[in-house]
């Protein structure tokens, strides 16, 4: 028999509350539910990094992660960091400045784990960076182009113009 | 959608004890990065689950009144990474843990996750054997205590007793494993991320007071047997010799005396002991400049 809950939550800073069936996982209804797209269903075990949100600011694979277990808590996905006017955000016009997209698949996952390292506010090393970055995977770009987006928005948010203008 | 039966969500340590009594069959899942692949699986499918990831009461890390170092037990990989008392006093549990999985896993999973799940490959294992933990289990007769060596049974199986509804709630380190104690974890795989160990090596030691003599050495294995093991026969070759490159290469020979890796498809048995001597062997030479020694 089906069995549902009423999930409140905060959905790229809107309070929102649903019905669920605990069988689905935070992807079905990121996606089924409230249409965000950007939450890609890529190998839904955890590998790929497809569909990664951000919960409560920590970057999370919502394969992984019950729908039930969304009540309370304040989710961002891709969707989240266009601003009221419509514009994109620093990290997204990296990610097309540096052509650090080809079919665009794995983009959204890494584009919200690059705004929680971003978030951080730290300067990171580009060994640490390879690191933090390790949980998605890119089948088209081999990942340079990726990492230098987020090398490069990192370093112009910390005011390092002319070092993130040196960045190849 | 994940095909699962029922899902119970527990909202207290209290409930979810009546929770497994009630539900027997049900599986435990805590951060889901394991309980939901096993589910896609079909290994898992078609179970009940009893879901305690709510509960924030076993989320942290803190010194008891005891002084042991206190990690609740849904305490997640990345937040013992980053928590100051882990990289104050036992930095190498945290270091072992930031080579789980990818930084999403690391988000989600949690270390009591990581030791219910009885593997022997899991990264925080060979080091909280190598430092002597503490599992607290708490069921409906109140809470148990079991060293961390008694906790595994056989790969795949723990001492978690369903007919008194337990689960573990917390891993302690005592004082009198960490105090004045330094170490050094090595995980060896084929990629540096999203890859599980092929052996991983977990070493720690303590020197006497002018930095000359080995007081104590503990050293623990993932994959080199069905579950994690310490290797006494090499421990025994350390304690109480000299600091020395002479000592360190006697106690890394000496783990194969205690050692039984297997072939598998991931290395044969002949590479993983040869990795095993030269894991002892540098986890030992880093515990010891840790620990302000000279080699």
């Amino acid at each position: 028999m089906a069995q549902y809950k009423l999930v409140k939550c905060t959905i790229n800073g809107k309070a929102v509350e649903k019905m669920v069936d605990v069988r689905a996982s935070l992807t079905d209804m990121l996606r089924n539910d409230f249409r965000l797209t950007s939450v890609k269903k890529g190998c839904e075990v955890g590998e790929c990094g497809a569909c990664n949100v951000l919960i409560d600011g920590e970057a999370v694979n919502s394969c992984l992660y019950l729908a039930a277990w969304a009540d309370g808590k304040e989710i961002l996905t891709l969707e989240g960091l266009m601003n009221p006017d419509g514009s994109i955000s620093d990290i997204q016009q990296a990610f097309m400045d540096e052509t650090a997209i080809q079919c665009g698949f794995c983009t959204p996952g890494f584009i919200v784990t690059a705004t929680e390292i971003l978030a951080s506010g730290k300067e990171y090393s580009d060994d640490e960076l390879r690191k933090l970055l390790s949980g998605h995977l890119c089948r088209c770009t081999g990942y340079q182009n990726i990492f230098r987006a987020v090398k490069k928005t990192m370093l112009r948010r910390l005011g390092k113009t002319a070092e993130a203008e040196a960045v190849r | 959608m994940y095909d699962m039966k029922a899902l119970y969500e527990a909202a207290s340590v209290e409930n979810a004890i009546a929770l497994r009594l009630a539900h027997p069959e049900a599986q435990i899942v805590a951060g889901g990065t394991d309980v939901f692949v096993q589910m896609r699986e079909g290994k898992r499918a078609g179970k009940e689950l009893i879901s305690i990831h709510e509960l924030k009461e076993l989320s942290g890390i803190c010194i008891d009144e005891e002084e042991n170092i206190r990690i609740g037990s849904l305490t997640t990989f990345s937040h013992i990474t980053k928590n100051p008392i882990i990289q104050e006093k036992i930095n190498v549990l945290g270091e072992a843990v930031d080579m789980v999985g990818g930084p999403q896993i690391r988000n989600a999973g949690t270390i009591g996750g990581n030791t219910c799940n009885g593997v022997t490959s899991a990264d925080s294992a060979s080091t909280l054997f190598a430092w002597d933990a503490i599992i607290e289990l708490t069921g409906k007769n109140g809470k148990r205590y079991l060293p961390i060596k008694d906790f595994y049974i056989k790969a795949g199986t723990v001492d978690l007793r369903v007919e008194d509804g337990e689960i573990q709630t917390a891993i302690l380190i005592s004082k009198a494993s960490y105090d004045n104690t330094a170490g050094f974890y090595i995980k060896y795989a084929m990629r540096n991320a999203m890859d599980i160990a092929t052996t991983g090596c977990s070493v720690n030691c303590r020197l006497s007071p002018d930095k000359k003599t080995f007081e104590r050495v503990r050293i623990a294995y993932g994959v080199a047997g069905p579950v994690p093991m310490r290797a006494p026969t090499a421990e025994e070759t350390a304690n109480g010799k000299l600091v020395s490159m002479e000592t360190v290469d006697a106690f890394a020979k000496a783990v194969l005396e205690d050692i039984h890796p297997r072939d598998s498809w991931r290395a044969s048995r002949a590479f993983r002991q040869h990795i095993a001597v030269e894991l002892a062997r540098r986890c030992l030479i880093e515990s010891v400049k840790r620990c302000g020694g000279e080699l």
